[in-house]
């Protein structure tokens, strides 16, 4: 506590040259916008965010087709092609040409007359794992219908992140729209499940939450209580799938970018303690090469970690509204 | 306290454009705090035990990955809502 008083006169004893210096940060406000737009912040997002341009080496861009709005009622929606709608398609088409490759080896090998190799035994690797270890431990039975839902959700999103990680790509999963779509049809699947499995009855029992053996009066106090919770519930599970998902593919990307632009705050004429700018500027040139490919290695870690966390979890919640009695 | 200008001053000098993304920031390193604190204890119990059943390494180091993620998903939660604030 007199440490935390002694903090507070030692700023105030020191506030007018900080004043001073917060006035000179106001007064140069906006030459200090344009220069975070071109060095700063800003320039960093547009690698993150959507934009209507895809860019390529050597200068190359492509300018994606603007579509007049469709007008239904008072909304205008526009479905003009953006970048992540392009790798979107791009992760879809990797997926479908995945597993269409070692569908084709694995019906070529006859039957177990060798064992397979190749494309077919790594993707054959992830699908039995994820059949057998991820959608039926976690479905149990009669789960064999919902196989197909995880193992595309698992390839759909890991090509999606990956895709991001190759030069000039760009990851559509860093888009919180992407993600809640993918949310949305988790928690569609997990709902229906539910009302097959469960019946219609069933299936109410699960949102009005009707404990036995209380006298009516508790009963009905907890019925108006429970019911939201168990509302909130449903959907605060695919919301949290989302943003799980699109923070760990967001965060990746911008801690790299922010390593690299320490690169340009060390080269930018910084003379520290005598030295110039070239050197400043080269060590931190090496430095956050060095641990931007770190970052990149983590990054590959965590796509994967990520795919497979969101392939479980809709797993997890299609068994658990199945077996809710 | 017993004044906000110099604190905002020295947000000011930070970098932060006003105190409410200074304190949104605060608000990110705190939920940072927080997942460390328990993916840190976690690998703690791994190490546990891993050492006590060697030979169920393999599961728990499966397991205490994925629980990682999880609990790097609520950080996330923190930083994501931070961000927006801002």
């Amino acid at each position: 506590m007199r440490g935390v008083t002694g903090l507070f006169s030692f700023i105030q004893e020191h506030a007018a040259t900080v004043q001073e210096s917060a006035a000179a940060t106001q007064e140069h406000a906006p030459e200090a916008a344009a220069h975070a737009q071109e060095w700063g912040t800003e320039a960093m997002i547009h690698h993150i965010v959507d934009s209507r341009v895809i860019e390529g080496p050597f200068g190359l861009e492509w300018h994606l087709p603007q579509w007049d709005p469709i007008h239904i009622g008072s909304l205008a929606i526009d479905l003009s092609p953006t970048k992540h709608v392009v790798f979107l398609a791009l992760a879809a088409v990797l997926t479908i040409l995945t597993m269409w490759l070692a569908a084709r080896q694995a019906a070529k090998l006859d039957h177990g007359a060798k064992a397979p190799g190749g494309v077919l035994n790594g993707i054959e690797a992830f699908y039995l794992y994820l059949r057998d270890e991820v959608a039926m431990a976690n479905i149990g039975r009669g789960g064999e219908p919902f196989v197909p839902l995880v193992i595309t959700l698992f390839f759909f999103i890991l090509f999606s992140n990956l895709l991001g990680l190759l030069p000039w790509g760009a990851t559509a999963t860093s888009n919180i729209s992407v993600t809640a779509a993918l949310a949305v049809t988790a928690l569609f699947v997990v709902e229906v499940a539910g009302m097959r499995a469960l019946g219609p009855k069933g299936y109410m029992g699960t949102i009005f939450y009707i404990p036995k053996g209380l006298n009516p009066i508790m009963a009905g106090i907890m019925l108006v209580i429970m019911t939201p919770v168990e509302l909130i519930g449903k959907l605060a599970k695919p919301f949290a799938l989302a943003v799980r998902l699109f923070a760990n593919m967001t965060a990746g990307h911008f801690v790299i970018l922010a390593l690299l632009g320490l690169i340009l705050t060390y080269g930018a004429g910084v003379t520290m303690a005598g030295v110039g700018p070239k050197l400043t500027g080269g060590v931190a040139i090496v430095g956050a090469l060095g641990l931007g490919l770190f970052v990149m290695f983590l990054e590959i870690f965590v796509a994967f970690l990520q795919a497979y966390i969101f392939a479980m979890l809709t797993a997890v919640f299609i068994g658990l509204i199945r077996h809710a009695h | 306290m017993h004044s906000m200008l110099p604190m905002l001053a020295l947000l000011q000098e930070a970098g932060a454009t006003s105190l409410g993304a200074g304190l949104a920031v605060v608000g990110a390193g705190l939920a940072v705090i927080g997942a460390g604190i328990g993916i840190g204890r976690i690998g703690g119990q791994m190490a546990d035990a891993m050492a006590r059943q060697p030979e169920a390494a393999a599961q728990i180091q499966t397991a205490a990955i994925i629980l990682s993620a999880l609990i790097e998903g609520a950080a996330l939660f923190g930083l994501v809502i931070a961000g927006f604030i801002k």
